[in-house]
């Protein structure tokens, strides 16, 4: 409204006026709430549909061997029977990465699901305990923010050997405070409600309320914070393999396949690093896209927490 | 003013104290847990000539056979006498090691901050005054494309452009290859792109704050009231506007260090830049818990700085939070 008000008030001001002032832009502005825009995620589905099946069906048709290796179709560009080039070792470079894809979403999937596991632990025992309990607890969330997560990430890493397991333990270790910090606040604003009052009142125990009203009133926060959390986990997990700290080099990863492909850049063979980069990119712009999209429907008080 | 300002100060110290603690000791506890021994990675390859017993004298003059506890006072306490113990991989003292490289690492942070302040402001400002144009759109539909691409790739698309194919600027390095000095010019040119690389990909977030920011002062009444007195568009926008907008803005620049280090370290690491952040990729590879450590306190004490001198610089600049204290 105040928008509309702004930009009615002022004709002719200037820089409103010109070619794209006038009469459409007060009354698009008049339709739409700021930050909104966005308004259909048909984009977002379609991205995630595709990727999906391409992640389903691909080792399916196509199988994958690891070993392979052509010398002499190594390093083409791309053409009709390679659209995403191949590699220094005449490996094809978009079955690799639909494999590579494959295994950053599942690491991504397990990481995630395990930090959002200790984070909704965490945030429930913190809101549902309060008083000093709460304070320490939330001041070692502080605390593990403090340290830079790669960085941790990366200590934790070096210090188990770098493996899935290791990878899978640093994310979730890392991960986690953002989801306790969403449990605890929302379990404190249930605390206040009125059917806990009258729950207490009636005599549940402490962990009866925790079962009977605060567990489904937080499923649907629980969920979008593994989704939100999914884009984290696997950029944190490219990033931990593209320094040679991730996954094991034979594998097909996203990451390690961009760091291979660092190599023979500067030779000019862009194609075997920049293509698998898009499969971290589209992923997570399309997750996010839809989150925020979900948010500002369900609860707009989230915008602030787990942004990307 | 300076009361609050003391105030803050010990209050983040006395949260400072016991976090720096609780990171040595859970370093600690890591390292013991993990399976590689300090010995073996000593040796390195001599670990198969080595007869037991030197090892075992090895074991004994590094204190590895007394009890957890105690070795962990013994570390403790040279850490707090300024001994950051001896790096096993580069088999060379911690504070050469952080003395030789953090200036490095500081000089590429410090130009990616203000290229980014500089950057976003002026990419900020436009996009939040032309709001919902093809401008606007073009600049945030980047800026969140930026934020979801992975630093490591947009560092490696930058060195295909500038290095690779314009040949313009050296893809990594601090000089040239040749080079048996550290000249100024050539170091300059080498810095170019890291600290672009690493401005570019911090600033999408601060480019959508400004932005946002600066959309909702837009809105307010003291912003009516300057245009109804008729001031210039541009007065409004950056007299008025701009100055209220901004500042918030220091605090999520002082929170916002952990991800310059994060994105440090995969800057430095894409292009062989010899700064600590790098390093810690280097260290963690060879499992090289002394030097690992000691970055990572590094790191954890940077963010709680970081931290002060944020609250420190809001308290100083907002007048309002001078009154009403720091919460």
């Amino acid at each position: 409204m105040t928008q509309t008000f702004d930009s009615g008030t002022r004709p002719g001001g200037p820089g409103r006026s010109g070619r794209s002032g006038g009469l459409f832009r007060r009354d698009s502005a008049f339709r739409r709430a700021p930050g909104r825009r966005r308004g259909s995620p048909r984009l977002a589905v379609g991205t995630l549909i595709v990727l999906g099946l391409a992640v389903l069906v691909v080792p399916v048709v196509a199988r994958l061997d690891q070993q392979l290796v052509d010398l002499g179709a190594a390093s083409l560009p791309p053409r009709p029977a390679h659209p995403f080039g191949t590699d220094e070792m005449g490996r094809d470079v978009l079955l690799r990465a639909v494999y590579g894809l494959r295994v950053s979403l599942l690491v991504g999937l397990v990481a995630a699901l395990v930090s959002v596991t200790i984070g909704t632990l965490v945030g429930l025992v913190s809101g549902a305990l309060g008083g000093i309990a709460d304070r320490f607890i939330m001041r070692v969330v502080d605390g593990v923010n403090s340290i830079p997560h790669l960085l941790l990430g990366i200590f934790i890493v070096a210090m188990i050997k770098p493996s899935v397991g290791a990878v899978i333990v640093s994310v979730a270790l890392t991960h986690w405070t953002t989801t306790a910090r969403i449990i605890r606040s929302e379990v404190l604003a249930l605390r206040s409600r009125p059917f806990i009052d009258a729950a207490i009142s009636g005599g549940s125990s402490r962990l009866r309320i925790v079962r009977r009203h605060f567990l489904p009133h937080l499923a649907p926060h629980v969920a979008l914070a593994a989704v939100l959390m999914m884009p984290h986990a696997i950029w944190h997990e490219t990033a931990l393999s593209f320094l040679g700290l991730g996954l094991p080099p034979h594998l097909a990863s996203l990451g390690n396949m961009i760091n291979d492909g660092a190599r023979s850049l500067l030779a000019g063979n862009w194609w075997a690093s920049i293509f698998p980069g898009l499969f971290i990119l589209l992923p997570t712009l399309a997750i996010s896209a839809l989150t925020q999209y979900w948010r500002d429907r369900t609860s707009p008080r989230w915008r602030s927490e787990l942004q990307l | 003013m300076s009361r609050t300002l003391a105030r803050m100060a010990v209050w983040r110290v006395a949260f400072a104290v016991p976090l720096l603690f609780a990171v040595t000791a859970g370093m600690f506890a890591l390292a013991k847990a993990s399976p590689f021994d300090p010995i073996r990675q000593y040796l390195g390859d001599r670990a198969q000539t080595t007869s037991p017993e030197v090892t075992a004298r090895i074991r004994e003059n590094w204190g590895l056979d007394r009890p957890l506890i105690e070795q962990y006072l013994d570390w403790l306490g040279s850490l707090l006498r300024g001994d950051l113990g001896e790096s096993r991989s580069l088999h060379r003292p911690v504070t050469d090691v952080i003395g030789e490289r953090l200036g490095w690492s500081l000089l590429v942070v410090g130009g990616a901050i203000v290229v980014m302040l500089i950057v976003s402001l002026a990419v900020g400002l436009p996009a939040a005054w032309r709001r919902d144009s093809w401008l606007d759109r073009f600049i945030t539909g980047t800026a969140y494309a930026n934020e979801a691409a992975p630093v490591f790739w947009t560092g490696l698309i930058a060195i295909w452009i500038f290095a690779v194919q314009l040949r313009w600027l050296p893809s990594g390095g601090l000089t040239d290859a040749a080079a048996t000095t550290v000249r100024p010019g050539d170091v300059l040119r080498h810095m170019i792109l890291p600290v672009a690389v690493l401005a570019f990909s911090q600033s999408s977030w601060l480019l959508l704050f400004v932005r946002e920011s600066l959309i909702n002062t837009l809105r307010e009444d003291f912003v009516t009231g300057a245009r109804a007195r008729g001031l210039r568009e541009r007065t409004v926008l950056v007299r008025h506007a701009l100055r209220s907008a901004l500042l918030p803005f220091i605090t999520l620049l002082g929170a916002r260090i952990p991800e310059l280090v994060t994105g440090a370290i995969l800057v430095e690491t894409i292009f062989s830049w010899p700064g600590v952040a790098g390093t810690s990729v280097q260290a963690a590879l060879a499992a090289d818990f002394p030097l690992l450590a000691a970055l990572t306190l590094l790191a954890t004490l940077a963010v709680v700085v970081g931290n002060l001198l944020a609250d420190a610089a809001y308290v100083i600049a907002d007048p309002r939070v001078r009154v009403l204290g720091v919460s």
